[in-house]
């Protein structure tokens, strides 16, 4: 069984919604990305989204973008955010790690020695944000010949029909954008998010993650009551970029923590 | 019969929808109201009466002949695109896209723009046609194009600069698509080049054939036959494949598209994907040709001319190219800037910094033709918006 799987398998047990926190690899350096990474499984995250730095993030608002042209800046590169994958798991073995990013890095890699390197390193799942289902036939037939999960996105926007097709396609997790916008944007819509997730469950029988916008714990509370995992990624972000080295994991450790809490209480 | 793309909107393995799912619901509909209209008789009636009587079409063949008995081989002749109202080509589209947003009750229209041509034709239809209109461009470029960014404004436009990345037209259009996604219920985005996610390229390239049906009639009755080629400027592609796409059945017509070499192709600082076989990847919605590192990354590129200064290019260049139906090289930006200069003087005519590097190569293979041999170059625009940067390289200030 999947690391995702046997993760929302245990959370569901209990009860419990996973907390799922983003953040770009490499940024504020390579070095610190797997100590990050450590230190929020410590504050109680239970899945991590790894982003892969690209240079024209069209999905993201301007604190992913600076997060990615910094990483970029410090050389990061996806053979690289392999490798510190490969790392991080010569400590933890359970939490599972999904990377985020665009097409066009993986494409320069080639689909099959990318999903090759997923599994030796122990990469779990793969989102690619300009890849819709339309065109991930072949990065889909790559990614489940090494039992990697694809993870879909779906928007405000998607109607029924595309959700059904998503859904059979989709492994893992689905992640639900809940606003119409880029990363980091202010115009969640609680109650917007509440009215589809219903038509989403018709055909997605996956766990269904949260994301984009949700800022706090209040909001991270409030979605959590309706779906089965929060994203949260541009305001760790923004605390990574707020910090220095010496002060970056005890910020982002307190702040994965305020946010365990919060969805504890959902 | 060449018959593409297909409806999934692919040209071979090139084109596609490589967009953000919250865009994909939004990029269907244009697609389904694009094929609904596109054979409409009325649509295409308004159409057309806005491209005669507000454009100002057909635009006129000019046989540039001081150029060509100086350079003393084929004949140039010249479609004068720059003739069009706001000075471009790109007042076909932005027409016909704005055409097609009105129908779909959009009130709010966005667009990208390198050299601020595109900029000032979508802000001309939003003006014309009541609707609300943000431009998106390259801080670098509102540099370099500063009398369109007061044309715009003059025209009632948003322009936006854009301070990430390369700060030109790739960054443009990642701005326009954030846009995009945000209000995608109330926004047309009207895209300028024959790229992107479909139906983007296929659209882009039908409002763009008026160039090479006009073109088919107009040149035997100049000459009692068609041009022995067609050259064209490709930046994104449209006034290239408006050209270019008429002609694909005419196999007597060699087809050359030419791309911006900027310091030369070995130098590395160049927008010439194709001509410096870039290898195929994602951007912008669409599988191209595409100037990027070996991790994956885009390159920033180079070119004197902002309208070309772009490291992807539109899909059906690429498959072009792959089929060997049409050839692509590369002009330099010192190359361009002579056959800038010789037009000026030769043939009073102020060319487009883009359109000069259809100019240069057209003059660098008329000598090695005989006199009886015809080639069509695409005059996509005018170059009043280049003279600033024309001074400066010459050392002049305005
Ligand atoms: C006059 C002119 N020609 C050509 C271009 C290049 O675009 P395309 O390749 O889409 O024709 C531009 C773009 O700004 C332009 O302004």
């Amino acid at each position: 069984m999947s690391r995702i799987q046997t993760t929302f398998d245990a959370l569901k047990q209990q009860n419990r919604r996973a907390l799922i926190p983003f953040f770009t690899a490499g940024d504020p350096h390579p070095s610190l990305t797997v100590p990050l990474m450590h230190a929020m499984v410590a504050a109680g995250a239970d899945v991590i989204e790894l982003g892969v730095p690209f240079s024209d993030p069209m999905a993201d608002g301007p604190t992913i973008q600076r997060a990615s042209e910094r990483a970029l800046k410090q050389g990061m590169s996806l053979r690289g955010v392999l490798n510190l994958v490969a790392e991080f798991r010569q400590q933890d073995n359970s939490t599972p790690v999904v990377l985020m990013g665009y097409g066009n890095p993986i494409e320069a890699m080639g689909w099959d020695v990318f999903a090759q390197r997923c599994a030796e390193v122990g990469v779990d799942g793969v989102l690619t944000v300009d890849f819709p289902p339309e065109e991930s036939h072949d990065a889909f037939e790559y990614l489940q010949a090494h039992g990697i999960d694809p993870i879909f996105l779906l928007a405000p926007t998607t109607e029924d029909a595309r959700v059904e097709q998503v859904a059979k396609l989709a492994r893992g997790y689905v992640y639900y954008v809940s606003l119409k916008g880029v990363t980091g944007a202010g115009n969640l819509d609680l109650s917007a998010i509440e009215q589809k997730l219903p038509q989403l469950r018709k055909h997605i029988k996956l766990p269904i993650g949260v994301g984009f916008g949700i800022r706090d714990a209040v909001t991270a509370q409030a979605v959590a009551k309706l779906c089965d995992g929060v994203v949260v990624g541009s305001r760790i972000v923004q605390e990574i970029e707020n910090s220095n080295d010496a002060t970056v994991i005890a910020n982002v450790s307190a702040l994965v923590n305020e946010l365990r809490l919060a969805i504890n209480q959902a | 019969m060449y018959n593409y793309p297909d409806s999934t909107g692919h040209f071979g393995q090139f084109g596609g929808i490589y967009m953000a799912e919250t865009l994909i619901p939004a990029v269907e509909e244009l697609r389904v109201q694009y094929l609904r209209y596109q054979n409409d008789p009325e649509f295409k009636a308004e159409f057309a009466y806005e491209l005669k009587h507000y454009v100002g079409r057909p635009s006129p063949i000019y046989h540039a002949k001081n150029w060509s008995d100086r350079l003393g081989g084929a004949q140039i002749y010249l479609k004068r695109e720059d003739l069009n109202h706001t000075g471009a080509h790109k007042i076909n589209n932005a027409i016909g896209q704005a055409l097609l947003a009105k129908r779909m009750g959009k009130k709010r229209v966005i667009a990208e723009t390198g050299a601020g041509m595109h900029g000032v034709a979508t802000a001309t239809v939003a003006a014309r046609f009541g609707m609300e209109c943000i431009v998106y461009m390259g801080a670098e470029d509102i540099q370099r194009q500063s009398p369109n960014v007061y044309r715009m404004k003059l025209l009632g436009a948003t322009v936006v600069p854009v301070e990430s990345g390369s700060k030109t037209l790739k960054d443009a259009c990642n701005e326009a698509i954030r846009d995009w996604v945000t209000n995608v219920e109330s926004t047309f985005y009207i895209f300028g080049t024959a790229a992107g996610p479909h139906p983007y390229p296929m659209m882009v390239r039908d409002f763009q054939c008026v160039i090479g049906n006009e073109a088919k009639i107009q040149m035997p009755e100049m000459i009692g036959r068609q041009p022995d080629a067609v050259i064209a400027c490709v930046g994104g592609g449209s006034n290239a494949i408006g050209l270019f796409y008429p002609y694909i059945e005419e196999e007597n017509v060699q087809i050359i598209g030419v791309e911006a070499g900027g310091y030369g192709i070995a130098s590395g600082q160049h927008a010439a994907p194709l001509t410096a076989n870039a290898k195929v990847g994602v951007l912008h919605g669409n599988r191209v040709n595409l100037m990027q590192d070996e991790n994956g990354q885009i390159t920033e590129t180079h070119s004197i001319s902002a309208g070309l200064d772009y490291p992807g290019v539109g899909p059906e260049h690429c498959w072009l190219k792959e089929i060997g139906r049409a050839q692509y090289v590369a002009i330099n930006d010192d190359e361009a800037m002579r056959a800038f200069h010789d037009l000026c003087r030769f043939e009073g005519i102020i060319p487009a910094l883009e359109s000069s590097h259809a100019l240069a190569h057209a003059a660098k293979i008329a000598p090695e033709m005989s006199k009886d041999k015809a080639l069509l170059v695409n005059l996509s625009g005018r170059g009043d918006k280049d003279i600033n940067t024309v001074a400066r390289l010459s050392g002049i200030a305005l």
